[in-house]
């Protein structure tokens, strides 16, 4: 026995389909680097600095609650950078840098790691943070307020906001091909419809978000203006105005999205997205805030754990012996 | 390794392996210098045992360890008793151990041709408990209530596995004389062949009726087997049994036929032998005849830090040493270089979902591993559907932590069932 050679034993299965968090967490990041780039463009060093101080704060943060809670470093994993960035991309590009890095402390800390790290919180850790942020200090996400400075060469005039305020009338100028090459002021990397799009297409084709979620959050958001729109034109903007303004393309591929805070099991999938899209406009349209994404988002989480108990029967249960 | 595709938005594909990628042959491999025949069993009294290092066995003989009990080994060699006794073999499971000093020539014991080879439920009892591909045939007869029907499967369970496919491409004309034996022992009231499209030819010698399936994994699993031709579920917490129909591979039925022509019990076995590249190819060995020997006649070394798997990818079971011994069931082996073993890590599941888009059983796959690494396995069975699992081994290959699920599950299954749980649910 003392010669024998060592084998390597565990349990089946001896494949892996060679997926890895870290692969997901970087082409999560790829697919919102169009959009990211189109913003850095068009408000410049601002806004690279506020993306670059995000992410590399987000993953300070993650390691310092690494070693104070003397877990495994898991900033390898991307998870970090991702909330770093996607946080980044929800800011205007004028944002104070002490606003992302105690942004980024919600999102990491209070958002995620004081649940256990990474599969554990309840709530999108980027929403939780915006949430807070925009709660506390209101001018800060305001668009038209934080870019009153810049003028980029169209209306720069925050759509929804107009739209909100003084009916559709006020958003004539607005056209769908400029809403999709972000022709709008706007935070930094949500005015980029097309490239959000793209990004959001790729993603849902390689299998890293659900389609299922991403798809009922737009139909949701899509047949909710259209009611609005059609019980009363003059007041509500259409459907396509809803789906290309504010966080509503960041919503559905890459915020509702989260693993950790939204259901598995394809009919709550389903409602978890139709229910945010709805939430969505129906605060745009009749509720206190300008863009009501991050709450409605916020919200479903919160219903996540009851609706993923609707799944199918599975094999064999319930059945009596014979 | 099957990798996930650059686009997959679904459920993982993996097909079966199909006999027109493998070739057709079957190696014979000369038997060995001993054979090792397990039989599981809880450890009993040693003094009882009646056999004993030194005995002289025939080629098919009955090895009754105990006088009055039911159960008994094929010896498949002539040869010496070399050693008796009750141990954990490689595979994990305890139970009694016996090799035998196989001597050159074979003499066959005539007990079984003696009784006139009818087939029926007296001579199957008594000399074929140990047919290739069941870990107990006996378990069909049922003289009170026959079984409503049988599936004769010629699918294999497991990727790259070939054996069943094999028997029947090489034993095609045979199948229909073992499913004639199968009818007059068990008294089944029905058999059905179910087969991939490329053997529709030899299972329609069958003589009796013939499903063609798709080849997708798992599909061929008993239970899901038992679903898709016959529309009937198996109780989660049961098994075949409680439905009255059971599964068969076609390579027991064929060797079953073969028997009862030939006047001798089985002895061998069909076996794929899966390389370090993954190639299948057939072979057929003794029973009881240990890996290493195998490996020597193929000319494929193994080294340390390797893996040597009983069974196929998904679903086999490592063994730790080259000396473990083909069993009735085991219908291949599997070779790993050190650099294609993964590791798998015990971090949190972020709920990605992928596992309850690939589980065949449709279970919460995601709320069920968090219940199993806290142990809670009797709420896991009650409230997450633990024992509806089909042990396919899905839910680890597709997992993004690579968290070793299929591993929990089965830990979780042997706690239940080893404190009783699985009685009382069933009672």
């Amino acid at each position: 026995m003392d010669n024998q050679k060592l084998f390597i034993s565990s349990h089946a299965p001896y494949w892996h389909n060679g997926s890895r968090l870290s692969v997901k967490n970087y082409h999560m990041m790829i697919a919102a680097l169009p959009a990211v780039v189109m913003g850095i463009c068009q408000y410049g060093a601002p806004a690279l600095g506020v993306v670059a101080l995000s992410v590399s704060v987000a993953i300070i943060w993650e390691l310092l609650m690494n070693v104070v809670m003397k877990r495994p470093v898991s900033i390898g994993d991307g998870s970090a950078a991702l909330i770093g960035l996607l946080f980044a991309m929800l800011l205007p590009a004028s944002t104070p840098w002490w606003t992302v890095v105690l942004g980024t402390f919600l999102a990491i800390v209070v958002g995620k790691q004081i649940y256990g790290g990474i599969g554990c919180n309840p709530l999108n850790p980027v929403l939780v943070a915006v949430a807070i942020i925009f709660l506390s200090w209101k001018g800060l996400l305001d668009i038209d307020e934080a870019l009153v400075n810049y003028d980029l060469g169209f209306f720069m005039v925050c759509p929804l906001a107009a739209v909100k305020h003084f009916g559709t009338s006020a958003v004539g100028d607005f056209t769908v091909g400029g809403l999709l090459m972000g022709q709008y002021p706007g935070a930094i990397g949500t005015t980029f419809g097309l490239g959000l799009v793209v990004g959001g297409i790729y993603l849902m084709l390689r299998g890293m978000i659900r389609w299922e979620i991403s798809i009922s959050f737009l139909v949701g958001v899509f047949v909710t203006a259209l009611i609005f729109n059609l019980a009363d034109a003059e007041k509500y903007a259409g459907p396509l105005f809803h789906l290309l303004t504010g966080y509503t393309l960041m919503g559905a591929f890459f915020l509702a999205t989260e693993d950790s805070s939204s259901p598995v099991n394809f009919i709550p999938m389903l409602i978890y997205g139709a229910c945010a899209g709805f939430l969505t406009v129906l605060i745009r349209n009749i509720g206190a805030f300008v863009d009501g994404t991050v709450f409605a988002i916020l919200m479903m989480n919160v219903a996540n754990p009851l609706l993923d108990k609707i799944r199918p029967k599975a094999l064999g249960k319930g059945i009596d012996h014979a | 390794m099957v990798r996930k595709p650059f686009f997959g938005l679904g459920k993982p594909k993996l097909a079966y392996t199909q006999i027109d990628d493998i070739g057709t042959g079957i190696q014979e491999i000369p038997p060995p210098e001993k054979v090792t025949l397990f039989l599981e069993m809880t450890a009993s009294n040693v003094d009882d045992l009646v056999l004993s290092t030194g005995d002289e066995v025939q080629t098919g003989q009955c090895l009754r360890p105990f006088p009055a009990g039911k159960s008994y080994l094929t010896a498949t060699a002539t040869g010496v008793i070399s050693d008796v006794s009750f141990r954990t073999d490689p595979m994990g499971r305890s139970g009694l151990s016996v090799s035998i000093e196989v001597r050159e020539k074979d003499l066959w014991d005539p007990e079984f041709e003696k009784t006139g080879m009818k087939p029926n439920t007296e001579t199957a009892r008594a000399f074929l408990r140990g047919l290739p591909g069941v870990s107990d045939f006996t378990g069909f007869i049922r003289e009170d209530a026959p079984l409503r029907a049988i599936i004769v499967s010629g699918f294999d369970q497991d990727l790259l596995v070939a054996t069943n496919q094999l028997s029947l491409r090489n034993s095609g004309p045979q199948l229909a004389q073992g499913i004639d034996c199968l009818q007059k022992i068990t008294g089944a009231q029905k058999v059905i062949v179910a087969v991939p499209p490329a053997l529709r030819s030899e299972a329609d010698q069958g003589g009796v009726e013939v499903r063609v399936l798709d080849t997708l994994y798992p599909g061929a699993l008993p239970r899901l087997l038992i679903e898709r031709i016959l529309g009937v579920t198996v109780p989660s917490a049961g098994g075949w049994q409680d439905v009255d129909i059971g599964v068969l591979s076609a390579e027991a039925v064929i060797a079953l036929g073969q028997a009862y022509s030939e006047g001798k019990p089985p002895i061998t076995k069909v076996l794929t032998v899966i390389d370090k590249k993954e190639r299948a190819s057939g072979v057929r060995v003794r029973i009881g005849t240990p890996v290493n020997h195998i490996l020597e006649s193929l000319h494929i070394t193994l080294n340390e830090g390797d893996r040597l798997v009983f069974g196929g990818p998904m679903a086999g079971r490592g063994v730790y040493s080259e000396e473990a011994a083909i069993g009735p069931t085991t219908d291949a082996i599997m070779v790993q270089d050190k650099g294609q073993v993964f590791a798998t890590f015990g971090d949190a599941c972020i709920n990605c979902g992928e596992c309850v888009r690939a589980c065949p059983a449709r279970l919460p796959v995601n709320m069920l591993i968090r219940l199993l690494e806290n142990g809670l396995y009797e709420e896991a069975a009650q409230e997450y559907d633990l024992l509806s699992c089909v042990e396919c081994g899905l839910c680890s290959y597709v997992c993004t932590m690579r968290i070793p699920i299929f591993h929990y599950i089965m830990l979780g299954k042997h706690e239940l069932a080893s404190t009783g749980y699985l009685e009382e649910s069933n009672g």
